[in-house]
């Protein structure tokens, strides 16, 4: 499902005297449709970096990624949007959000902008939100106001309300409890019953454990780093 | 006899020229407003300069003139326009409707319907009816030019939104067959239908702002309205209180410091017509009645 | 997969070739191309002066470019008579101005207003209008009792919203925005985002949105055309050009402003 060859990226900082900083080279990997692949490696080593160029976030140098019959590396603009909003889902760390706009709005757009019906739309939101003990009576607030461990979990059920072929999780159990930590887990185990094709980041050792089932080292395609 | 100082009708011949030019060109295109070299007459702007110049182009020395003033043949404004014609042209002058050849009016159209031959001259102030909305005469030209005029509804939309139905109740905008929509001068919307079809010639001259308008005889004039509120040509829910008539446009006159009213004909010629006839109203004086 | 099928071999809505209008030797903007397509919507940044606000005139048509074309649906609008192109102002095409006095009849009631644009097409049925005015002050959150009051009465943040819903009433298929949040308070300008990203993605409508504010077209914008000196020096996915920015100039305007 997510297929990366020869992929390699370099950063050209044109306002410090334009020096190019050669970050990724020679990655590969492929992730079949119900498998979970860790990238570990140490902080630095560009696992996120190597996240953000297979959702496009990041412009890769050279070599292709193949999502569902994409190459993003070649993709244009229409295409990737196209994918993200069909195929390949995201959860980040990080909540970006229209302030003002309520939680259950915010779950359900992903869904919305597919062309669900609403009605449906936030029935899976409200399904989502309960699950992750996010209190009903916070759904018409919006997320903006949330501790951190509710805005985490207000960006997971968004990230998990379509039924993604592919997804990328960036540290999805961070900052959560006991609790809803095992409630993701059991999302990410979802996913890959389905046939999902995840690629994701923990540092959470026995959550890695429990879902992955390769981890690949980014190490190895770090120039400068490399063994 | 005319006056030896003026040439016949005031203007000289060359400025007749160019009005009747304007006059055939309008003529020819129903309801576009067609610029003129407009002159400076011996009266202010307001007083009918516009139609003294239409008149002043239109009259030949077998003319017979009338001139009204909201109806009235006794006004200021309708005796003093007389006299100049009679002054600068000699021509034949008329109380009677019927009698008249060439009618200039300030905002009225005679209760008595008019002929073949009749030419009908109306006194304009204001010849754009898009003005109120859209001040920019560039651009009221161009929405004229492409026929947007989406904009007089709004006017329209204003005035239910306000008032609850259409309360312009003069000057009311009309579409001539079916392209311009023109300001048929400040008469009341009760008059609006005797636009259309009208067997006469009707002449529209606005001197301050050098245009003239014109309806050929048997026109195609439709009042702007909306399907759930539609045109109606309203007047006083009264009959003449001199002459009868329950079909003439009124006048309200206050006649003393209680506010007692009273409603006449505004058309002093068709309210004496019916008098001369035996009609009698309200506060005809009682020796006369029949 | 259908919906990714349709979003790539659906045809452009807008396609834009070296466009070029120069001020005597001034270069307003200077070979700019882009396709739009339907549902999609365009960010235009860069600084004051950077060619932007020309760009954006000579698409709307308030300018005539002096070389290049413009496609909208195929036909090409550049060739078209003037009332061709006032007859696409006031039906496929809608413009946001920045301050909605430019964009409004401030003599006129909220529901004449929003009204304009139907009665110019041609509704005459004043409960038929009256009642689409009263929908569309509800779909910007107007209240329905505001609906015969003049906008001088309004908040800016109202008048900005009274604005949107004058131009989208007509349904047209392609906005253009001039800095539609400018000049309102923070908090207005995110219940304004919001509104526009609802009406964006429930209309598909096509949008292309000129603003210097790059928090504005975080949330907005699906794409970004970065400009400067009226060239075009970098496009692509907005989160991509935010995040990871290829040209200098680029570089220099997304670390120049507060983190978006």
């Amino acid at each position: 499902m997510i297929e990366i060859q020869n992929l390699t990226k370099s950063f050209t900082l044109h306002n410090q005297g334009g020096v190019a900083i050669p970050v990724m080279a020679g990655a590969h990997l492929r992730v079949a449709p119900g498998e979970c692949v860790g990238l570990v490696g140490r902080s630095g080593a560009g696992k996120s970096t190597l996240m953000r160029m297979v959702y496009g976030n990041y412009l890769a140098g050279g070599g292709s990624i193949r999502i569902g019959g994409v190459d993003v590396v070649t993709a244009e603009p229409r295409q990737i949007l196209a994918l993200r909003r069909a195929v390949l889902g995201h959860v980040s760390q990080f909540l970006r959000v229209v302030p003002r706009v309520p939680t259950l709005e915010v779950v359900a757009e992903p869904l919305l902008r597919l062309g669900i019906a609403p009605q449906a739309a936030r029935a899976r939101a409200a399904d989502l939100l309960a699950r992750l003990n996010i209190p009903e009576r916070l759904w018409r607030l919006s997320p903006t106001t949330f501790s951190g461990g509710e805005q985490q979990r207000v960006n997971i059920a968004r990230g998990f309300a379509h039924d993604y072929p592919a997804l990328l999780l960036d540290e999805p159990t961070a900052s959560l409890d006991a609790q809803n930590r095992e409630v993701v887990l059991c999302l990410i185990e979802e996913a890959k019953a389905r046939g999902a094709a995840i690629l994701g980041i923990f540092h959470d050792e026995s959550a890695r454990d429990r879902v992955c089932d390769r981890l690949v080292d980014v190490t190895g395609f770090t120039p400068g780093l490399a063994a | 006899m005319t006056d030896q100082a003026y040439n016949f009708a005031y203007l000289d011949e060359q400025t007749k020229r160019m009005i009747r030019r304007a006059l055939l060109k309008a003529l020819a295109i129903p309801g576009y407003q067609v610029p003129f070299a407009s002159r400076e007459m011996p009266m202010p702007y307001g007083w009918g300069t516009g139609g003294v110049q239409v008149t002043a182009a239109c009259l030949t020395p077998d003319d017979r003139l009338k001139v009204i003033d909201q109806g009235a043949d006794d006004t200021t404004n309708a005796v003093s326009i007389r006299r100049f014609f009679q002054r600068t042209a000699g021509v034949a002058t008329t109380e009677r409707t019927t009698d008249a050849t060439v009618i200039q009016t300030r905002h009225r159209i005679p209760e008595q319907p008019l002929a073949e031959g009749q030419i009908l001259v109306y006194q304009v102030p204001i010849p754009e009816p898009l003005r109120f909305l859209e001040p920019r005469e560039t651009e009221t030209r161009k929405m004229h030019e492409l026929e947007e005029y989406g904009l007089m509804h709004v006017k329209l939309y204003e005035d239910i939104a306000r008032h609850g139905e259409i309360a312009t109740a003069y000057a009311y905008p009309v579409r001539v067959e079916g392209r311009y929509v023109m300001d048929p001068s400040p008469i009341p919307k009760f008059d609006n239908p005797k636009l259309a079809g009208n067997p006469a010639i009707q002449l529209f001259g606005a001197g301050r702002e050098a245009r003239i308008y014109a309806l050929p005889p048997y026109s195609d004039v439709v009042s702007l309205d909306f399907e759930d509120h539609p045109f109606t040509a309203s007047k006083a829910d009264h009959a003449c209180d001199l002459c009868g008539s329950g079909s003439s446009y009124l006048d309200e006159v206050i006649t003393d410091d209680r506010g007692t009213r009273m409603f006449v004909c505004s058309d002093t010629d068709f309210c004496a017509a019916r008098q001369a006839q035996g009609h009698c109203g309200r506060l005809s004086p009682q020796g006369d009645a029949p | 997969m259908t919906l990714m099928q349709n979003a790539i071999t659906a045809a452009p809505l807008l396609s834009v070739q070296g466009l070029t209008k120069r001020y005597g030797p001034r270069i307003g903007c200077a070979d700019v191309g882009f396709d739009l397509y339907p549902g999609e919507v365009l960010g235009i940044v860069g600084e004051s002066g950077s060619g932007k606000s020309t760009l954006l005139s000579c698409l709307a048509g308030h300018q005539r470019p002096d070389q290049g074309r413009i496609l909208f649906d195929g036909a090409d609008v550049l060739a078209f008579s003037e009332a061709e192109r006032r007859r696409l102002l006031r039906g496929d095409w809608a413009y946001v101005h920045q301050n909605p006095r430019d964009g409004l009849r401030m003599g006129v009631s909220a529901g004449g207003n929003v009204g304009e644009r139907l009665m110019a097409v041609g509704a005459r049925n004043y409960a038929a209008i009256r009642d689409s005015a009263t929908d569309w002050l509800g779909r910007v959150e107007i209240a329905a009792d505001r609906i015969d009051d003049r906008p001088s009465a309004f908040s800016g943040g109202m008048q900005q919203r009274l604005q949107i819903a004058r131009n989208l009433v007509t349904g047209p298929r392609l906005v253009f925005m001039d800095e539609p949040t400018g000049g309102l308070d923070v908090s207005v300008q995110a219940r304004l985002l919001d509104l526009l990203r609802g009406l964006v993605r429930d209309l598909g409508l096509s949008v292309v949105i000129v603003t210097h504010d790059l928090a504005v077209v975080r949330l907005l914008a699906d794409r970004l055309m970065v400009m400067k000196s009226g060239r075009v020096v970098e496009t692509g996915l907005t989160d991509q050009v935010l995040d990871d920015p290829q040209h200098a100039y680029t570089q220099l305007l997304v670390s120049s402003v507060l983190q978006v």
